[in-house]
């Protein structure tokens, strides 16, 4: 089983990073980009003795304790089997 | 009246030596490293976070040093009144740990910055500036790519309040401006102490700024306000 989370900064907090890709791409001329946000993606491989239920809380445990810090991110996650 | 001061090592650490030479050569008092993978503080009476890049800053600044079980002893020595004074890698291991609000995000102009700043003494209540004069300027090194302060309002507001900030980023007048900023931290803070004083985080460098080799001297001033801070209780 696989988890796919994804970490991206608070809509209220600024990102410089998305903000200069965001300039780079209206320079190199692609059309219709209104903004860029930058986030994170993590792929965590799980080695299956957890069931479904067991194993999408200690994902969200480990999204929300470890690679996220709530004072800036939010994520999302999702499961594959 | 000797402290004792233990300055932690994580793997990436690289100012632990700095701080080290300042309190045990600089200022002749009982200095100790403390292992990160120990829980064992030695008995000291001053614990400093130092700068580097712990655990390679991977994931985030200060994200992997703060589950290290020195840290968990830092909490509870911290929770106790214990002084801990954590310099730039260590500001961000510290509000990684919940021992300070806030983050230290990326700098605004995106850059690793080095140089020379100026920062303004906000307020003299504290173990780390109690001999300095409140609207002092000195001048100290900083070195980092994650200075960028930053708090929601209602910290914000908080930490002025409660006379929190001890330091800004200012012009060498002691101007705040948003030019003197290096790195777009909020308020232009560049140091602030926990609702009970004894915890300090500043991005700023005054082991690099504690003798006249290092060109600097600036330093001196906040860290003989720790090495005395004995003398206010």
């Amino acid at each position: 089983m696989k988890a796919y989370v994804y970490v991206s900064l608070k809509k209220s907090v600024l990102d410089p990073q998305g903000k200069t890709i965001q300039g780079a791409l209206t320079k190199m001329g692609y059309q219709g980009v209104e903004d860029v946000r930058q986030g994170k993606f993590f792929e965590v491989t799980l080695d299956g003795k957890l069931g479904r239920d067991a194993a999408q809380a200690e994902v969200e445990r480990i999204a929300r304790e470890v690679l996220t810090n709530p004072v800036i991110e939010d994520f999302r996650y999702s499961l594959e089997d | 009246m000797a402290m004792k001061f233990g300055v932690i090592i994580f793997p990436g650490s690289n100012c632990d030596h700095d701080a080290y030479w300042a309190f045990k050569e600089v200022f002749q008092q009982p200095a100790t490293f403390l292992w990160h993978d120990s829980s064992d503080l030695q008995g000291c009476d001053a614990v400093i976070v130092p700068g580097g890049f712990a655990y390679g800053d991977y994931l985030r600044t200060g994200a992997i040093a703060r589950f290290s079980p020195i840290m968990e002893a830092v909490r509870k020595f911290a929770s106790t009144g214990g002084l801990v004074m954590g310099i730039c890698n260590g500001f961000q291991i510290l509000c990684e740990s919940g021992l300070l609000p806030g983050v230290l995000m990326r700098n605004k102009n995106l850059k690793y910055i080095c140089k020379p700043v100026h920062i303004r003494v906000e307020s003299t209540d504290s173990p780390f500036t109690h001999s300095l004069r409140r609207g002092e300027v000195l001048e100290v090194p900083i070195g980092h790519m994650e200075g960028n302060y930053y708090c929601d309002e209602a910290t914000l507001q908080q930490l002025q309040k409660q006379d929190r900030i001890l330091f800004r980023y200012s012009t060498p007048e002691g101007t705040i401006t948003p030019e003197a900023n290096p790195n777009g931290a909020i308020d232009n803070i560049a140091g602030i102490c926990s609702e009970g004083r004894n915890v300090l985080g500043m991005m700023p460098h005054p082991e690099r700024a504690s003798e006249t080799a290092l060109g600097m001297t600036d330093g001196v001033r906040i860290l003989q306000a720790l090495v005395t801070s004995g003398t206010l209780k």
